[in-house]
């Protein structure tokens, strides 16, 4: 029995060994501390910001790239009592709801708020910040409808047409954020009724029918789907961002005069990026640095060019090619966070039924 | 128990019966708090969300298109890939159990090797042809890969023992080869092709990482599906709902597959009887042969060779470009950690799983190898039901039910072990059992006559045996948890990636390099795991020739 006792007493001592090596030292002062960013498989910044940022803030920044946005919130979501990061980038305003609901943000203001329209301000209470906008819309290549003397579409409602069949490439709404957005967009545009009557089910089986081709996020289907990318895709429209043709003119060399590809402006939704400290985090003090410096003038000019998102801060300058290639839609096509929270997982589930089953 | 009794008679002491009962207790409430609460908990959250019962999740998954197509996809799937199964693995059995010829042995161990790659590996080898984009001939193909030694070896273990007479007969009495084989050996060989067939048909409908890295998005089993309700769209309740659906019709299926089984007990024999094999006679014989052999070990050898060549290619060439960016990350990486952590986190995992799987299963082994113990009978039967449930399903019951007191894990490094243990000691204690039951109990009572303390004769008799059975189970769970992926891939943390994880992460981010950064993680997860089995099967040549001698007396 003796032999017993001590080999429990072992086991215990042991498992509490383990658990006091689990915990971390803390640091009060936000200098010297390493945070880690999580966000989505597109974030981006220019190595020299960074570093200024670093040297300055004496912070090191780890970046955990988690999949895409939504995969990534939901990972935050899911790892909330002992987050994977300390700051978190790239929640955007279809899925804000879903984050702020299950209480993953530690609320902070920073004072370059001020400086961002109130149309981005999403969250009243702070949780989550405004840092990017911009619009997805479909993207028509431009060499492609010349070559094959089509009219490109200009409308929703001209993609479910025969001319335009096997045409359109369209990410996964329950895997991509900017799949998600568009079929917001959809939803806007037919109204969401009875689908027995109209909305966007029927519109969406019309589709289906004019052979949409489903991938399961942005990279595969502009990059190996679309045929005015690099990857020379066989299909011509694609489901991407108003600022992709400013990419591509600066993918192309020689410089061209017009942009290779086009935005169907009839097509746009608004998509906001939030960042906002993770609940739990060891280091509040760093985390704020850091979300302060993604609303600093030098982050917000850097965006453009490294992730194609428009800055939220008034009065940041675009960079030349922005100015000349990129178009903005003067309206889109969108819904109050409150319906998108409300009924998008009902909007995904139905859209998978009637797209891919 | 009060009066003192002599040593050699079976009362044992009071820290007999505390290690009794332990055997029999430490195991079980590692059972109710790993596999029967997570179940609980998923049960909890489909059938009873309100605490009412309320089938509606239920009822939603069985009534929606989308789900109901889920569930259609994985049972007529699997129908095609058992068939396809079959018309590859019949013929295999028929070259590899009926004829003797050079190299034999090589191609018998050859083809079983499918069988034990983790399904990632599969499944990338299968991107290497087919891409990602949902080809169902890659998944019936990669399925019918992976499963063809369960057909191989089921059904050329009865081949090999059929004496090949009665077919002699009927050819002398002027069958044609054809007629003789529909109407003598195909109907003699039934039960093992029916038995291989149901187990292949389990397979193929639980199929995971198979049919998430080749499906596309259109694509999806049940098993798929409750991962991405869970991991994309955070939907816990028809995850949960889904996973009802799926333990109601595992659990049908094993019991279907059981009495198929019951009706005749089938040969299961590793090393078939060498003695009806024989040389290919006519040259219509040694042509068929040929062709057979070509065409089966080329279907299996084509993706693994296709796999290593990628590992190797680049933009310009054959390089070791892919090997050497495994240790390094950076801006624009698709891990959080160089590639090669992954490799250090799986056999760390692994470790751990070992040692939980070794105890706990080495625990129940004992109870259930006591005769007289009804409880560690029970417990033994009790220790393969996890086996029968899927490993998502698993998973998603950890996620959901060891988040909270009384039992949170969620932030453990020891979630991965337990989980990927669960689904290895059902294989240890089938190893140690029948190994341990060839002791003969009359040796045990010879040494305790001749005044062996209790402890002396375990250590004497059993130990000898059960050593042994304990590393080939502990080899066995090494492998089941370095190619562990549908469990894992719900409750690994993405800054600690296992090997799988990494793999599928990577396959999953555009770019070249990351494509030939994920074959060459992956042509070191197929090594890791060839050197653990074959370092497995090299542990019975030497061991079980001491546990025939023990099983002999």
């Amino acid at each position: 029995m003796k032999r017993w006792t001590i080999c429990v007493a072992a086991v215990v001592a042991l498992a509490g060994l383990a658990a006091a090596c689990g915990r971390g030292g803390t640091t009060q002062d936000g200098r010297g501390a390493t945070i880690t960013l999580l966000t989505h498989d597109s974030f981006a910044v220019s190595k020299p910001v960074l570093q200024q940022f670093e040297q300055q803030s004496g912070i090191k920044v780890k970046v955990l790239h988690a999949g895409d946005a939504g995969k990534m919130v939901n990972q935050a979501i899911l790892t909330k009592d002992k987050p994977l990061g300390d700051v978190l980038f790239g929640v955007d305003n279809t899925l804000l709801t879903r984050a702020l609901q299950a209480g993953i943000f530690e609320s902070y203001r920073p004072a370059a708020l001020a400086g961002v329209p109130a149309t981005y301000q999403l969250d009243t209470k702070d949780r989550a910040v405004p840092i990017d906008y911009g619009h997805v819309c479909v993207n028509y290549d431009k060499a492609w409808y010349s070559d094959h003397g089509i009219t490109p579409p200009t409308s929703l409602q001209d993609l479910t047409k025969p001319q335009y069949k096997n045409q359109l490439v369209v990410e996964d709404p329950s895997t991509s954020s900017t799949g998600l957005a568009f079929l917001i967009a959809t939803v806007a545009a037919n109204g969401d009724g009875d689908p027995k009557v109209g909305g966007w089910q029927p519109y969406w089986q019309r589709l289906r029918a004019n052979g949409v081709k489903v991938d399961e996020g942005w990279d595969q289907a502009y990059d190996t789907d679309f045929s005015g990318s690099a990857g020379k895709g066989p299909r011509p429209l694609v489901v991407s961002y108003a600022s992709s043709p400013p990419a591509e003119v600066l993918a192309a060399k020689p410089e061209p005069t017009v942009a290779p590809t086009g935005v169907l402006l009839d097509t746009c939704f608004r998509q906001v990026e939030l960042a906002g400290v993770l609940k739990g985090t060891k280091h509040p003090k760093a985390a704020r640095t850091f979300v302060d410096f993604m609303l600093s003038k030098r982050f917000q000019a850097d965006m453009p060019l490294e992730m194609y998102v428009y800055p939220v801060v008034d009065g940041v300058a675009l960079p030349p090619v922005f100015q000349k290639f990129s178009e903005i839609p003067t309206q889109s096509l969108d819904v109050a966070p409150a319906r998108i929270a409300q009924d998008r997982d009902r909007w995904i589930q139905e859209w998978t039924s009637t797209v891919l089953r | 128990m009060t009066s003192p009794q002599p040593p050699t008679r079976r009362g044992p002491r009071l820290g007999g019966r505390v290690w009794r009962f332990a055997t029999v207790a430490i195991p079980a409430a590692f059972l109710l708090v790993f596999f029967v609460y997570p179940v609980l908990a998923i049960l909890g959250r489909g059938l009873v969300p309100r605490w009412s019962f309320d089938p509606e999740p239920v009822g939603r998954v069985l009534t929606d298109a989308g789900l109901r197509g889920v569930l259609w996809f994985s049972v007529w799937e699997a129908a095609l890939s058992t068939l396809l199964t079959l018309a590859i693995g019949i013929p295999g059995a028929w070259a590899l159990s009926r004829f003797a010829f050079p190299g034999r042995r090589a191609a018998r161990a050859f083809v079983t090797v499918p069988f034990v790659l983790p399904t990632v590996v599969v499944g990338a080898a299968f991107t290497t042809i087919f891409g990602t984009d949902g080809s169902l001939l890659a998944i019936l193909l990669a399925h019918a890969f992976f499963n063809t030694a369960v057909v191989v070896r089921t059904v050329g273990g009865l081949w090999s023992q059929l004496a090949g007479r009665s077919e002699d007969a009927a050819r002398a009495l002027g069958a044609s080869p054809v007629r003789a084989f529909l109407h003598v050996t195909l109907p003699a060989l039934r039960p093992a092709i029916v038995a291989a067939g149901a187990i292949v048909f389990l397979f193929c409908f639980t199929s995971f990482g198979i049919v998430l890295i080749l499906g596309g998005p259109t694509r999806a089993t049940l098993e798929v599906e409750i991962y991405r309700q869970t991991a994309d769209q955070l939907q816990l309740g028809v995850a949960a709902a889904l996973a009802v659906v799926q333990l109601l019709a595992v659990t049908a299926m094993l019991l279907v597959a059981g009495k198929l089984q019951g009706h005749r007990a089938v040969a299961l024999a590793l090393r078939p009887a060498d003695a009806v094999a024989r040389r290919a006679r006519t040259a219509k014989e040694r042509i068929a042969l040929a062709v057979v052999l070509v065409g089966v070990l080329g279907f299996l050898a084509w993706p693994m060779a296709i796999l290593v060549a990628r590992s190797f290619g680049s933009d310009h060439g054959l390089t070791l470009d892919a090997y050497r960016s495994l240790d390094a990350t950076g801006p624009g990486s698709a891990l959080f950690v160089p590639p090669v952590h992954a490799i250090a986190t799986s056999l760390r995992y692994a470790l751990g799983a070992v040692v939980i799987s070794v105890i706990i299963g080495g625990l129940a082994s004992l109870a259930a190898l006591r005769r007289e113990g009804r409880a560690g009978r029970i417990l033994d039967g009790a220790l393969m039901i996890p086996l029968g449930t899927s490993a998502v399903t698993l998973g998603f019951g950890f996620l959901i039910a060891l988040d909270r007191p009384p039992v949170d894990l969620r932030t453990s490094p020891w979630l991965v072990p337990i989980a990927q243990a669960l689904v290895a000691i059902p294989f240890v204690v089938r190893t140690v059992v029948p190994l341990g039951r060839g002791v003969d109990p009359r040796l045990r009572d010879a040494a305790a006559v001749l005044g062996a303390a209790p402890a002396r004769v375990w250590r004497a008799v059993d130990l000898p045996v059960l050593g042994p059975a304990l590393a080939l189970g502990a080899g066995f769970a090494a492998a089941i948890s370095l190619g562990e992926f549908g469990a894992t891939a719900l409750i690994a943390r993405p800054d600690n990636p296992t090997l799988p994880i990494a793999i599928f992460r990577l396959l999953g981010v555009p770019g070249a390099q990351n494509y030939h950064a994920a074959m060459a993680l992956t042509t070191i997860l197929m090594a890791l795991t060839l050197v653990v089995v074959f370092a497995v099967e090299a542990v019975p040549g030497r061991f079980a020739a001491r546990g025939a001698r023990g099983s002999r007396g």
